[in-house]
């Protein structure tokens, strides 16, 4: 049986579909503890229509979530662009500052959660900072990354077609760094979506939001709407990806081979 | 425009315990308007920042370069520079590279793509004015490159070692091109190569620079008309006496070294 090529890419989720609903279907698991497929598309449709608590609809946790992570990642790419740019460009820059990012780096933006609460208090702020954090190491880096790897013979091409300073970042540094600078906020957004779910479990001022919703599901002991949320989750960072890739490919069409 | 170089230095600083490096001792020159110098020597002599010095690229460290009684202090708009990796933006179209030192004037779009589209025309590019530079032929990138150091009306054009990167069949291809392009603007060239053959076939005077500190080692004028026969004997007397400098500089490297 030939598969068009365009279905390709879903043939191994539908094949993990299938055998979870027969492998539920034949009482192998607790449905409860493993709800099948088919119950986690009905728990999504509940939740859709009847909300979870009550009244508080799905689209609108997935709303709030997307603005949460918006900001925090708006706030990373505005800082972090300019600092990376600035860093590719001055080793003396570099020098000073790299033992301050790798120090600060590898502390989780979970951890930031109990001062970020103190800082700026339960809501959109102190959601989006935790998500900044997420955010704005990838981006920094591979826009230094991006700067570095400029091939030097480009700029003195530049120079000699008449490039001052400013065209030389605009018109060269910009365009070359950009690849990587996509891979930055590809890999910045996914550690911000993923952390933004960790930080509403603290809580949530307006009771929306994706991993608020998770939590609650939590309490009331239903399975089928964690599973709901989570696909949800997972479903909504692909897009995002997506989304991404092809700002990735319109702002800048580089027609060299990408190494992603 | 007549190229005057007068007891030009440069050194490097190597390190703050091996001092510095001489690379160019002493040169001077003086090249007529309009016509085609070829520069040869060993490798790692300096040719290459002899070039650069005279596009404004490095300043040097003491010693003056004039073009037309001007003094050099930057980039001049009067040169052209030709790298032998094409140094093409990637990012660009033919058309958009060609017209690069247009843009950087603000001359009008609509203006800079016609006056492209030109030379898209004269240099066998039809057809390819909206691919990009992957997608051309290493002898077409160079054609790009070509016209991108012309576009601007340059004077002189600085070609760096232009057809290393070529088959033999290509480049011979491209030299007979260059010469038609030197016959059409009538703009002085000079051009680095490493290949006596090369060196022969288009320059009407030889410069050979010694082994690092550069100097002039030999000044060869070729009073061979064009179209010029490879094949001949008195091309072979040229070949010899340049074969045999080199050799002469080879042997002489720094230490008795072989410097391949």
């Amino acid at each position: 049986m030939a598969i068009p090529q365009r279905y390709e890419r879903i043939v191994c989720i539908a094949l993990l579909l299938g055998m979870w609903e027969l492998v539920s279907a034949a009482g192998l698991v607790n449905p409860v503890l493993i709800p099948p497929p088919h119950r986690i598309v009905q728990a999504m449709l509940e939740l859709l229509l009847n909300g979870l608590p009550a009244g508080k609809l799905l689209h609108r946790h997935c709303l709030e979530s997307l603005l949460r992570v918006a900001a925090g990642f708006a706030a990373a790419l505005a800082a972090g662009l300019p600092l990376g740019l600035a860093l590719g460009r001055s080793a003396r820059l570099r020098t000073l500052c790299t033992p301050l990012i790798e120090i600060v780096r590898p502390i989780p933006p979970l951890a930031w959660i109990p001062l970020a609460i103190l800082w700026f208090g339960i809501g959109l702020q102190s959601a989006a900072f935790i998500i900044f954090l997420g955010c704005f190491f990838p981006i920094v880096l591979n826009t230094v990354t991006g700067v570095l790897t400029v091939d030097a013979i480009l700029i003195d091409a530049a120079r000699v077609c008449g490039a001052d300073d400013r065209r030389i970042f605009t018109r060269v540094l910009l365009p070359a760094a950009w690849p990587s600078v996509c891979t930055g906020m590809r890999i910045g957004l996914g550690i911000g979506w993923m952390t933004l779910v960790a930080a509403e479990f603290t809580g949530v001022k307006s009771g929306y939001g994706l991993g608020y919703m998770i939590m609650t599901a939590r309490d009331i002991q239903r399975p089928d709407y964690v599973l709901a949320g989570m696909a949800l989750i997972g479903v909504v960072g692909f897009l995002l990806d997506m989304l991404l890739q092809a700002l990735q490919q319109r702002v800048i069409a580089t027609r060299e081979p990408r190494a992603v | 425009m007549t190229l005057h170089i007068s007891s030009l230095h440069k050194s490097f600083a190597k390190g703050v315990a091996t001092g510095t490096v001489n690379v160019l001792s002493d040169i001077s020159l003086s090249i007529d308007a309009g016509s085609f110098v070829s520069i040869i020597g060993p490798s790692g002599c300096g040719k290459s920042t002899l070039l650069r010095l005279i596009a404004g690229l490095a300043r040097p460290t003491s010693g003056t370069i004039q073009l037309d009684g001007e003094l050099i202090s930057g980039v001049s708009e009067k040169t052209g520079f030709v790298f032998q990796s094409y140094a093409l933006f990637p990012w660009l179209t033919v058309v958009d590279n060609i017209a690069f030192p247009l843009a950087m004037k603000n001359v009008p779009k609509a203006q800079r793509r016609a006056q492209a589209m030109e030379y898209v025309g004269r240099f066998g590019l039809s057809g390819f004015e909206r691919s990009y530079p992957v997608e051309l032929s290493g002898g077409m990138q160079q054609r790009v490159a070509i016209a991108r150091s012309l576009i601007d009306n340059a004077e002189v054009l600085l070609m760096d070692e232009p057809f290393g990167a070529l088959d033999s069949q290509t480049r011979s291809c491209m030299q007979q091109f260059l010469l038609e392009v030197w016959r059409q603007t009538c703009c002085t060239i000079l051009l680095i190569t490493h290949n006596i053959d090369e060196a022969v076939y288009l320059g009407q005077r030889v410069i050979c620079l010694t082994q690092r500190p550069a100097r002039v080692g030999d000044d060869i004028p070729v009073e061979v008309p064009y179209p010029r026969d490879v094949t001949s004997d008195e091309f072979n007397v040229y070949r010899r006496r340049i074969l045999r400098f080199l050799d002469r500089e080879h042997s002489a490297a720094p230490g008795g070294n072989p410097s391949c």
